[in-house]
């Protein structure tokens, strides 16, 4: 074997073995927390939305329900985005046959047609954006709500395609020139990434027992929305689910949902 | 070997210039799609994938369709498939670099791109893809090296190889099948919901991959005089013929399905797709296209007498992949978003930025391919006697 020859042998097995372990440590890792269990024994965070007292206080308003424009001026939200194709919102109104499709529409009752139902992430149990996001930018913490990482995000926007409720929002463009007031108590974000409601998760910062009540359940003048921990049979929330019918967004895709509603 | 590419005729250097300067204008206008966002892109919230993702789905399958060359050449030691393999193979590597490419453009995000690889998520289908495409690629860079240049010394090439070729059937397989389960596994997408889009993809992709091929073997016939025998042009015409009819079949089926059951959810976005219902855009008019197009490559490719008559082949494949670009390079991806989860219609249609960015990376992937066959051509004239 001439010298040129083992010199290039060499330098194409190093070489194969740099990447061979350069992916295949990542691959071990994944694997490995692949089998943890992810789940906790703390709080589990959910929401109850009252349709009816929705309507009866904000069913006439103009525009963003208070509880949006709340959410969205302490999120940094870039709501003076015009074009609707770009628009990025955490919490918004919806008719309620584009909420609940599937439903004959013709024998809707009366007061039901039409009548905007807020929507917001639903923090499903089994998430599948989870489930498809390449890097992992959005996970399930362990107290229910499913996280964004928008410094790993890399705008793939599959978290979007694989989301059956179309909550999530893509910055198409720098959203910062289109925030209305900047709030310097959360961060702005950049072109490029997906956002979407995090119930506020920011607020056990300044929590002393670790609880917080989301900007939108807080703002509302009607407690139309009910907040709590899920796992708590005395919690407020709990006790609402065992006596009032409710229902869920598309409960047959196997998402179990973590925001229902009394309709 | 590799100086060759940089040693040719006028002709060859006019064509290299307007590679270039296709690639230019893709790369200026992808410059501002990275300054500005993706806003410059017809994509919305509504319809978040497009052209891009369109054109990396349709190339996968141009890529996957080596096979069809790779398979009968080594595994059923079909001669004639000889001087055409190493064809097959560069276009391969050429598709699958635009695949990478289209996918970097529709990054919103495209300096972290890659986090895939820094935080493998193994639950996600497109980190597979990635896995899946990179093997393939290096693949088939080393079995092309490694044959070509074993053939170039006239001697056998070395036995490890065979192995990895072997690999690379079931490899070129699960391209293709891994990119349909990126849209199949999706219950929020009840358009692609389907067992059948894996195959559906190879069968699109065994006729249109192919039928690439045949073109641009008559292509390189006619610039190169480099000929791989009518043989072999008649074998890849009954190719096509065979994946071309699998493919209707499988429409067919898909229709059946959607339309007998009559699920709403399935149906509205087939209406959309054939009828316009519910949107304004003028997609279906493309997709009867598609159809007659396709009915009209049939027709040509079924009839022995036609198929062999290498004018009407020549037709018959530009058919075949014009009726199965509109198909998988327009519509598929676009109609799974049409309605959206609210049961809304959100037209789509590509911004002048994304048509020019997707051509610059054709024409890359064109480059490529010159590049590639012009070392192997130039190669094999001057020794036309091969192993």
């Amino acid at each position: 074997m001439s010298g040129e020859t083992s010199r290039r042998v060499f330098l194409q097995t190093t070489g194969a073995a740099v990447l061979g372990i350069g992916c295949g440590i990542p691959l071990v890792r994944a694997l490995a927390s692949e089998i943890e269990d992810e789940q906790g024994t703390g709080p589990r965070w959910a929401m109850v939305v009252d349709t009816r007292k929705c309507a009866e206080t904000c069913g006439k308003i103009d525009g963003s329900p208070p509880c949006a424009a709340a959410c969205h001026r302490i999120h940094n939200v870039p709501t003076k985005i015009e074009d609707p194709k770009e628009e990025v919102k955490w919490i918004w109104t919806e008719p309620y046959e584009h909420t609940f499709p599937g439903r004959d529409p013709k024998y809707l009752s009366d007061d039901l047609r039409g009548q905007d139902v807020l929507v917001l992430c639903n923090h499903c149990e089994n998430p599948p954006c989870v489930r498809v996001c390449p890097t992992q930018a959005t996970w399930k913490r362990d107290d229910g709500i499913v996280m964004m990482d928008m410094h790993r995000c890399i705008g793939c926007r599959y978290c979007i395609v694989g989301c059956p409720y179309g909550s999530r929002s893509f910055n198409w463009k720098d959203p910062r020139p289109h925030i209305e007031e900047v709030d310097d108590d959360f961060p702005t974000r950049s072109k490029g990434v997906v956002e979407k409601c995090n119930f506020c998760s920011e607020k056990a910062r300044d929590s002393a027992d670790g609880t917080w009540t989301p900007e939108c359940v807080a703002v509302c003048p009607e407690k139309a929305l009910i907040w709590g921990d899920i796992s708590d049979p005395e919690s407020e929330l709990r006790k609402t689910l065992a006596e009032r019918f409710t229902v869920l967004r598309k409960p047959e895709l196997g998402t179990r949902p973590r925001v229902f509603y009394l309709v | 070997m590799i100086e060759k590419a940089l040693g040719g005729t006028r002709r060859y250097w006019i064509w290299i210039v307007v590679l270039l300067a296709v690639i230019g204008a893709g790369t200026l206008v992808y410059l501002r799609q990275f300054q500005e966002g993706l806003t410059v892109t017809g994509l919305s919230r509504d319809v978040p994938w497009g052209f891009y993702i369109a054109q990396f789905t349709f190339l996968v399958g141009v890529a996957a369709s080596a096979v069809m060359v790779v398979l009968p050449y080594y595994l059923h030691d079909y001669k004639a498939f000889g001087k055409l393999t190493v064809l097959g193979e560069f276009l391969a590597i050429a598709a699958v670099c635009m695949c990478m490419l289209f996918i970097f453009v529709d990054m919103g995000y495209p300096t972290r791109v890659l986090n895939i690889a820094l935080h493998p998520t193994l639950n996600s289908l497109m980190f597979w893809d990635m896995v899946v495409m990179m093997g393939y690629l290096v693949l088939n860079v080393v079995i092309s090296r490694v044959t070509f240049s074993a053939e170039q010394r006239k001697v056998a090439p070395p036995r490890w190889i065979k192995p990895l070729i072997i690999l690379s059937i079931p490899w070129a397989v699960s391209i293709h099948t891994v990119t349909a389960f990126l849209y199949s596994g999706l219950a929020a997408r009840p358009f692609w919901m389907t067992a059948i889009l894996a195959p559906r993809f190879l069968a699109t992709a065994f006729a249109a991959g192919p039928a690439l091929l045949i073109l641009i073997c008559l292509l390189v016939r006619r610039f190169t005089g480099y000929d791989v025998g009518r043989e072999a042009l008649k074998k890849l015409g009954v190719i096509v013929a065979y994946a071309m009819s699998i493919n209707l079949f499988f429409i067919l089926l898909e229709l059946f399905t959607v339309g007998y059951s009559d699920i709403p959810e399935h149906l509205e976005h087939l209406k959309y797709m054939y009828f316009g219902v519910g949107g304004q855009s003028t997609l279906w008019i493309w997709m009867w296209a598609s159809g007659i197009i396709g009915l009209f490559s049939l027709v040509l490719l079924l009839v022995p007498k036609l198929r062999t008559n290498e004018t009407l082949l020549a037709l018959a494949c530009v058919a075949v992949v014009v009726s199965i670009w509109i198909e998988k390079g327009m519509s598929m991806v676009v109609v799974g978003f049409v309605p959206n989860p609210f049961h809304e219609f959100t037209e789509y249609a590509p911004s002048a930025s994304e048509l020019t960015i997707s051509l610059g990376i054709y024409a890359v992937g064109i480059l490529i391919l010159t590049g590639l066959l012009k070392v192997a051509l130039d190669v094999r004239k001057h020794k036309p006697k091969v192993v």
